[in-house]
């Protein structure tokens, strides 16, 4: 976790480093941004943000301490991850771009003087460690410091060491890792207190960690040595390659100390898995095939071969050095330089780094004794500091503003309404001239529709509520139709005859009265609330109505909705040609929501509403059809049956079906359509409902809703589809006219296929509601009679 | 174009009623104030769609039509209203049928955070990283 997070955030600098980069540039690609090599002050933020994701990726100080923590995996993953692939992404990333920015303000600063610092500190933690696992990553989170100063110096003679060390680092890394565990599987511990006489027992497993551990320390002849010599001589040069003067100095001399103490671990290292330690117990390691160490076995193997190959590696290396300008001296891999400075600084690193090994117990102790004493900044303490503080932030904001309660949350939103828009609506307030009504009966209209409204909001009885609310839905009907909109008017009072069934249907179950609620202060604030909103929204109608100078869009809908629509009903046209995306929207909405309410009620995927042929088979076999008006007619008791509704209803549902198909086809020249005539098709639905109860329902339409909605949805997306095949655009009409005898001419347009399935989706539609509301909750009444049924006759002995 | 006045009030006030009630605690009166304000925006359009005409059906008339592409749009909503009712009541169903009455509840999870914030606390999930170094050399020396 440590480790997503701290990379992750070093990824987001990185990320807005590059975008500056490339908006710097005018160039996303790696290639041309180093190839253009940018300056300024954009560029060098742009750098050092870069810089940030690389020094986390590579944990350098101060996001060193993931690293360690991240040792949790398998031995096998945690030398890929985090001892190579991971890691190096890092040093790859400051390599690449080191010959094109090197000189940008900070670069060389930060990142040699990071380098080094984690060179020292992942070395003193490495020297104190017990875990021969940890050890090895305290040492990566060193080795990372020494390359990421070596590349990020950039002259070429370090950039030269900088890659020779890569390549060790990989070597020599990945084969120590590899012993760790296999010494792992074959003991059973990493501890190197309890790890002892190895050396005898495994004696190829104790060379190849000699020669890997001695490359780690810098002994010849491995690649560790030469590649550690040209760094150490590229060190010697800084001072004189970048005119560091003292300050190359005292870089070489951190270069210095860090390699003693990477001799002084990499010994402990031997030393704690293979030596034969006093008053530990020798260790058997389990027997396993040769197989298991080859790997180790031929890392090692390149490590020594690599180390003698040092005149055919050197112009390998030298194709990326060669970016940097010549130093003062030319790079070479070999074991042999003659007796230069960094040759003895190489003796001396080896000698101290023993004598640091041979006391480690008082070096230890002495480490203790500052760490624990002084209180020194500490990444990892601050990082928790950060996560601590991140969550107790989230906390609080949390806790501030999720209030969990729904009328907060609205009142909250309607208030930034009333506020903000509102505030604008006054400032633009200037003036507006109004009208009377257009009539007297719109003004009737309109006076009922608003006491019908205000009496809504003060009933306490739901059924009242839900006639009153009626009232207003009839009334904004009846508005339509004197404003001139048929097909609205049509369907509005469609829509509220079968919204005030299914109130009831709902309400019969609810109790009767709203819950009783104090008249308190909460009360009022809705009120003012409701009443500051309707002002506002008043004042919108006022000013938009009055601002509206161009002439609207519609305007030039007429003519190509005959001429391409194929219709004279323009709404109509509108809905299934001009705007049918809109529509099919619709379409999903309505099909989504008429699925949430069967399966609200009915608790299961699939819907129950499937019809019920044993009920229907008891009673064919009971007495025979004399007087049956319904086809299900004994299905409900003869108490609840009423004989005038039964035969109305058989005589008229078929008519209304017809004309249900009939306003469906109407539509498209003739106030209808496809949701007016699926209405009227859930209308009769509906009536056969109430006149003879769910059986009557499903005898009146025996297909699963679901079918219906999905055949609908089906219908309108494909005859949206069709056209395209044709050669025309998603959902264009085509017209065609086809000649029948004696009835005339069909004049058929393709959009009626859309309209089609706007039936069926509100016909399944209505089937659910009327399934779920009606008989679901039926039969749930039902079950609750017969429950208490039983209880009564269980109770009555007792 | 100058706004039918009557018709502005009357939104306003279905508006008005409408929203007191969404406010209100019982899902049942929500619905209720939930259609109100979807009746009240139907005749908002009116209101802002222009002058009173014709059915916008070609040839009927040669008087003037009224604009047919909101009364197009407000039939949309009317029965997006109708689907979305639906669901609503159902959902008040099932409140009834679970705790008894059809009253929207506070939220019990968002009321502990609430507890947390007032006592300083962090969240559930955060784990306290392990602040005890691993066993290291050096340790067990005075």
């Amino acid at each position: 976790m440590n480790a997503l997070l701290v990379t992750t955030f070093g990824g987001l600098a990185m990320l807005v480093g590059l975008v500056m980069l490339a908006g710097e540039t005018g160039t996303p690609r790696l290639q041309e941004i180093i190839a253009a090599a940018p300056s300024g002050t954009a560029v060098t933020i742009g750098v050092l943000l870069v810089l940030v994701g690389a020094i986390s990726k590579s944990a350098l100080v101060p996001f060193h301490f993931w690293l360690p923590g991240a040792m949790a995996a398998p031995t096998p993953v945690s030398a890929y991850l985090h001892a190579a692939a991971m890691v190096k992404a890092g040093i790859f990333l400051v390599a690449l771009l080191a010959p094109a920015f090197a000189d940008v303000p900070g670069w060389r600063p930060t990142l040699v003087v990071l380098g080094i610092t984690t060179m020292i500190l992942g070395g003193l933690r490495a020297l104190r460690q017990y875990d021969v696992k940890l050890l090895l990553a305290y040492g990566t989170v060193s080795q990372l410091g020494f390359l990421v100063a070596m590349v990020g110096a950039g002259t070429r003679s370090a950039a030269f060491a900088g890659l020779a060390l890569v390549c060790a680092h990989g070597l020599f890394k990945s084969a120590l890792f590899l012993v760790v565990g296999i010494v792992d599987r074959s003991v059973g511990t990493r501890d190197l207190r309890e790890l002892s006489g190895l050396r005898q027992a495994r004696p190829v497993l104790f060379v190849v960690t000699l020669i890997a551990a001695g490359s780690m320390a810098g002994l010849p002849p491995f690649l560790g040595f030469t590649a550690k010599e040209s760094g150490l001589a590229a060190f010697v040069d800084l001072g004189h390659d970048l005119d560091w003067n003292g300050w190359g100095v005292l870089a070489l001399a951190g270069i210095v100390v860090g390699s003693i103490l990477t001799v002084a671990y990499s010994a402990r290292f031997v030393w704690g898995i293979f030596a034969v330690k006093p008053g530990t117990a020798i260790c058997e390691p389990k027997e396993f095939s040769p197989a298991f160490q080859s790997v180790p076995v031929v890392l090692a193997a390149a490590t020594v071969v690599t180390g003698l190959a040092g005149g055919w590696l050197t112009p390998r290396l030298m194709a990326y050095a060669a970016q940097f300008a010549p130093g003062s001296h030319e790079p070479v891999l070999t074991l042999w330089h003659g007796f230069t400075l960094a040759l003895g600084l190489s003796i001396v690193i080896v000698v101290a780094g023993l004598a640091l090994f041979a006391w480690r117990r008082p070096v230890a102790a002495a480490q203790h004794a500052v760490v624990d004493r002084v209180r020194m900044p500490d990444a990892e303490r601050a990082y928790n500091a950060v996560m601590r503080g991140v969550d107790r932030l989230s906390i609080e904001v949390t806790g501030l503003t999720q209030r969990g309660s729904l009328p907060v949350y609205l009142g909250v939103i309607l208030l930034v309404l009333i506020l903000v828009p509102g505030t604008a609506l006054v400032r633009a307030w200037d003036g507006v001239s109004v009208r009377g009504a257009d009539s007297r009966i719109q003004l009737a209209v309109a006076a009922l529709m608003a006491i019908a409204a205000i009496l809504t909001v003060r009933s306490r009885r739901r059924l009242r509520a839900v006639l009153l609310v009626g009232v207003t839905g009839y009334g904004t009907a009846l508005l339509f139709v004197a404003h001139g909109a048929p097909d609205l008017a049509l369907t509005q009072i469609l829509v509220e005859t079968f919204l005030l069934v299914t109130f009831v249907l709902v309400m019969r179950r609810l109790p009767p009265f709203f819950s009783d609620r104090p008249f308190n202060v909460a009360r009022w604030v809705r009120v003012a609330i409701g009443v500051a909103t309707g002002v506002v929204v008043s004042g919108f109608a006022l000013v938009a109505a009055d601002a509206r100078t161009a002439r609207p869009v519609s305007d030039g809908f007429a003519k190509p909705a005959v001429e391409y629509g194929g219709g004279y009903n323009i709404v109509n046209v509108t809905l299934v040609d001009i705007r049918a995306w809109d529509t099919l929207g619709e379409l999903s909405v309505l099909v989504v929501a008429a699925t949430g309410v069967a399966s609200l009620i009915f608790l299961i995927t699939d819907r129950s509403g499937r019809p019920r042929r044993p009920v229907h088979a008891i009673d064919a076999a009971g007495d025979e059809p004399a007087g049956r008006w319904l086809r299900s007619g004994r299905a409900i008791a003869d108490a609840r049956r009423s004989i005038v509704f039964e035969i109305v209803t058989r005589l008229i549902f078929h008519t209304v079906i017809v004309f249900s198909v009939y306003l469906m086809l109407v539509g498209h020249n003739a106030p209808g359509g496809g949701f007016a005539g699926g209405l009227v098709a859930g209308l009769a639905l509906m009536i056969r409902y109430l006149a003879g109860g769910r059986a009557e329902l499903d005898e009146a339409a025996p297909i699963d809703a679901g079918v219906v909605l999905g055949i609908g949805l089906a219908t309108a997306a494909l005859s949206g589809l069709l056209p395209t095949l044709l050669g025309g655009g998603v959902l264009q009409s085509a017209i065609v006219d086809i000649h029948l005898p004696v009835l005339g001419t069909l004049h058929l347009v393709t959009s009626v296929f859309f309209d089609i399935g706007v039936y069926l989706v509100v016909v399944g539609l209505s089937l659910d509601v009327l399934r779920s509301l009606g008989g679901g909750i039926d039969s749930q009444i039902g079950a609750d009679a017969a429950e208490d049924g039983r209880t009564r006759a269980e109770g009555a002995p007792a | 174009m100058t706004p039918n006045l009557p018709l502005v009030i009357l939104v306003g006030v279905m508006v008005a009623a409408g929203v007191t009630l969404v406010l209100e605690r019982s899902l049942t009166r929500i619905l209720i104030g939930f259609v109100l304000i979807g009746n009240g925006v139907s005749v908002l359009y009116l209101v802002v769609s222009g002058p009173a005409g014709t059915a916008p059906i070609v040839g009927l008339s040669d008087e003037p039509m009224s604009d047919p592409l909101p009364q197009a749009m407000v039939l949309t909503a009317i029965v997006i209203t109708l689907g979305v009712t639906s669901f609503g009541l159902a959902l008040a169903y099932r409140a009834w049928q679970l705790t008894g009455h059809d009253d929207v509840q506070d939220d019990v999870e968002d009321d502990l955070i609430r507890r947390r914030a007032e006592q300083d606390e962090t969240s559930m999930t955060f784990d306290a990283a392990d602040a005890t170094l691993p066993d290291e050399e050096g340790a067990d020396t005075p």
